[in-house]
């Protein structure tokens, strides 16, 4: 492989976006919970929520910290790496962008100012508006940024204009660029995703709580919301990935054949698991259920599909790479439908918090969802290759002329010393506030029953849990 | 109106809102380490809190704005850049985290490790944008096809760092002067003497740029001819800079603070009215400078675009008015602050 700026600028959106995507995801799901959690307490008035909903607000305000940071180099990496990708989309490509800026940007920070330090301000009607508006703005971010990303995917709506290294795209039909044939399938799934790792986020922190008696009945309420988001999630992904995988098979059909490793065209297999050999043009050691392929797109073992076969080499997506991120997602798809109707049904039955080994699946469960959202996008990005414009443009012409493979290099090294450096510090500090808890003072001082103790001496006497020093820092709200 | 003159004015009000807004919370920054003591650059932290983020978006949405309107020259300047705009993303970025995390951990290498890197990265980026303003209006090495073709050290002449001076200088001065409204007491007391010493850095160095834009760059002036009400602004942009020490003086800094941004928008609007018709000068030949009409999209995206900002523009007016009378007054530390 040369370290060529093809190669290099590859590498760099690869590394900053993936960097990027560990934080946008996660405040939109984690949005929605903080909104329903402060939304419980004016309804109830009930001052737990209120605890909750302020400690959310702590981890969200660190999460959409980092979001932002690693966010602008997003929106001016298009220019520093790839401009003649600028020059040749601009026309289409950048309003959305310019969008996102208006509409959605300034919406966020404008109310997380009220957020994140606005409590005492103003009243908790206000507030929670506030709070609404954060959790909708960020997904208005993902609206133009997946419109975006879906015109790449299916351009419409646009015609070319001028020759050879010139010509350019040109917006013909608005609408049509917004609505084009993937983008509402594609922002569906996306918005899916990031509700489930919210989800599993909020879930993995309280089931801590619970193993350890800390917070144990604000722990059980949160999970408990968590848990019904997580499972009503977890079944949609499964709806809206078929819907798209249907889209896809229609729009981009190498990208669906490199998914599945389907080489032939003919009735497609569904595999498990394998590994796709594109010298000989087949799937290594798999294991597929026979016509699977075909039935899901068209409910018959036997109708044809697309394969590879039908495309030059040269306009074939790398199959290895696109397969698997592809079935590593499915996998952890099922796998968050299983765990979280388990889970729901012990919540049911009224046992799930006595199962200990379930919390400690769901503690470290969190690491699933983080990786089927980038794995997700590793196979809808690399299975558009080697287009960059699906069709149109060609990732290799898409670069800036007058940037050297070494300033590119000196980027990347920059970048993944920062970026290691940042995740490092981020993960101590979120470490340190979820140690730390909700802060449930407010609550003992009002002499509200804060229940945690009373669960806390409970779950002494039962499973003999921690001792009785950690209780009492808890109480004195360490 | 012609939409690409449209544009150019839009790309303008969006310069200078965010040169107005986030350069005080920048010049916040600058001035960081000058104040002593955890609970004092706490209350500086904490001045700009819930403000800095809404102020930088208005150039995350000036960039969007220019990618979408003039994609040829939002190619060219941000790969011509390259490197300077890498730093420039890498001063944000720990600008941005070093007041998210300062004051999260009690220990005092933490909080003195964030403290550097915050006004470091504050002092870069406003040094940085300096020297991008001083080197566009110096004109850039661009051939025929639009693309850079000069060097990393070609970006650091003698012009454009004496710009990115003047930048720090200018923004520590608006800064100082929206720390004197927002601090009481001992500290404030201290930041009033700062105010009249970062003023005077940054006259000196308002004479210097001035004259050295009169002496190397006379096509700064050619508009002139052309246009003459503009030398109006000029005039305002001079009683602007004298009525900052008057005020100061009377002890009106509501006064001094408004004059700051007043002058800051002047110096945006020279800025924009020394370039136009072009976006990119080439220092090669004024046959390939890019300008509103060559570097733009089309009359339908502009079109749409306009669209955009028109339904936009009063949203995120209203949110900036709601924001600052929300957060009004002095600064003080509490349960929800940094």
């Amino acid at each position: 492989m040369d370290l060529d700026v093809l190669f290099l600028s590859r590498f760099q959106f690869a590394l900053t976006i993936m960097f990027h995507y560990l934080f946008p995801p996660l405040s939109i799901g984690l949005g929605v919970i903080m909104a329903i959690t402060e939304g419980m307490y004016l309804k109830t008035r009930n001052r737990e929520y209120e605890v909750m909903a302020r400690f959310w607000t702590k981890i969200f305000a660190v999460v959409f910290a980092m979001g932002v940071a690693t966010g602008i180099v997003m929106e001016f990496q298009f220019g520093t790496n790839w401009a003649t990708y600028s020059r040749y989309v601009g026309d289409v490509f950048g309003s959305p962008l310019a969008a996102e800026g208006i509409f959605a940007f300034f919406l966020e920070s404008g109310f997380l100012a009220i957020l994140v330090f606005g409590w005492d301000r103003v009243s908790p009607r206000v507030h929670f508006f506030s709070t609404v508006m954060v959790a909708l703005g960020s997904m208005f971010s993902a609206v133009w940024i997946v419109v975006a990303n879906s015109w790449m995917q299916t351009p419409t709506g646009f015609h070319i204009v001028g020759e050879g290294m010139s010509a350019r795209a040109e917006i013909t039909d608005f609408w049509a660029m917004v609505f084009n044939p993937s983008s509402v399938d594609r922002l569906v799934h996306t918005l899916i995703g990031s509700f489930i790792l919210g989800a599993f986020f909020v879930m993995s922190i309280t089931a801590w709580y619970i193993l350890h008696g800390r917070h144990v009945k604000l722990a059980k309420q949160s999970f408990t919301i968590a848990l019904v988001f997580g499972t009503i999630a977890s079944l949609s992904a499964l709806v809206s990935g078929h819907e798209q995988a249907n889209t896809v098979s229609v729009t981009q059909p190498a990208k669906l054949a490199a998914f599945e490793g389907h080489f032939k065209s003919g009735p497609g297999d569904m595999y498990l698991f394998g590994f796709p050999d594109e010298e000989r043009e087949i799937v290594r050691y798999g294991i597929a259920i026979p016509g699977g392929l075909s039935f899901l797109l068209h409910n018959d073992f036997s109708t044809p599909v697309t394969g590879l076969d039908q495309f030059a080499k040269e306009d074939r997506p790398p199959v290895g790479i696109s397969f698997q991120f592809y079935h590593i997602m499915i996998a952890l798809g099922m796998f968050f439908i299983g765990l979280t109707l388990l889970a729901s049904f012990l919540r049911w039955r009224g046992t799930l918090f006595e199962k200990r080994w379930l919390m400690w699946v769901f503690v470290v469960a969190i690491i699933g969802p983080y990786i089927a959202n980038q794995a997700g996008w590793i196979a809808a990005e690399v299975g558009r290759q080697p287009w960059i414009v699906y069709g149109l443009l060609r990732t290799s012409d898409a670069l800036s002329k007058a940037v050297s493979a070494e300033e590119v290099l000196a980027s990347i090294i920059l970048f993944t010393i920062i970026y290691l450096f940042l995740l490092a510090v981020w993960l101590y500090v979120m470490n340190d506030k979820i140690k730390h808890g909700p802060d449930e003072s407010a609550l003992a001082a009002e002499g509200v029953p804060t229940g945690s103790l009373l669960d806390t001496m409970s779950t002494l006497a039962d499973h003999g849990g921690p001792s009785l020093t950690e209780a009492r820092d808890e109480k004195e709200g360490k | 109106m012609d939409l690409n003159f449209f544009w150019f004015v839009i790309l303008g009000v969006l310069l200078t809102g965010y040169a107005i807004l986030d350069g005080f919370d920048l010049g916040v920054g600058i001035m960081h380490l000058f104040v002593k003591g955890d609970t004092e650059r706490r209350i500086l932290m904490n001045s700009i809190g819930p403000l800095w983020d809404g102020n930088e978006v208005w150039l995350v949405t000036f960039g969007g704005a220019m990618f979408a309107a003039f994609p040829h020259a939002y190619a060219t300047a941000f790969s011509g850049f390259y490197l300077p705009f890498m730093l420039l993303l890498f001063a944000l970025i720990f600008r941005a985290v070093s007041m998210e995390f300062r004051s999260k951990q009690e220990m005092r290498w933490w909080r003195q490790m964030w403290d550097v890197s915050f006004t470091a990265a504050s002092t870069l980026a406003t040094f940085l944008f300096g020297v991008a303003v001083g080197n566009v209006m110096i004109g850039l090495p661009i051939g025929a096809d639009m693309e850079f073709q000069g060097t990393l050290l070609g970006l650091l002449g003698p012009f454009p760092l004496l710009v990115g001076a003047f930048a720090v200088a200018t923004f520590a001065m608006h800064g100082t002067i929206y720390l004197y409204l927002k601090t009481e007491g001992d500290l404030q007391a201290r930041i009033h003497r700062w105010m009249w010493s970062t003023f005077g850095i940054f006259l000196v160095l308002y004479i210097f740029v001035t004259m050295a834009t009169l002496v190397l760059l006379p096509s700064a002036v050619t508009n002139f001819r052309e246009i003459p009400w503009a030398w109006v602004v000029v005039v305002l942009n001079v009683l602007a800079i004298a009525n900052i020490p008057r005020a100061i003086y009377l002890g009106k800094p509501g006064y001094a603070f408004i004059s700051s941004g007043a002058t800051i928008a002047a110096l945006t609007f020279l800025f924009g009215f020394a370039l136009f018709p072009n976006l990119i000068v080439s220092s090669l030949d004024p046959a390939w400078n890019m300008t509103i009409y060559t570097a733009a999209s089309s009359q339908k995206t502009l079109s749409i675009m306009r669209w955009f900002a028109l339904i936009g523009m009063p949203f995120v007016l209203s949110y900036t008015v709601a924001i600052y009378w929300i957060f009004r007054g002095k600064t003080r530390l509490g349960k929800f602050s940094y």
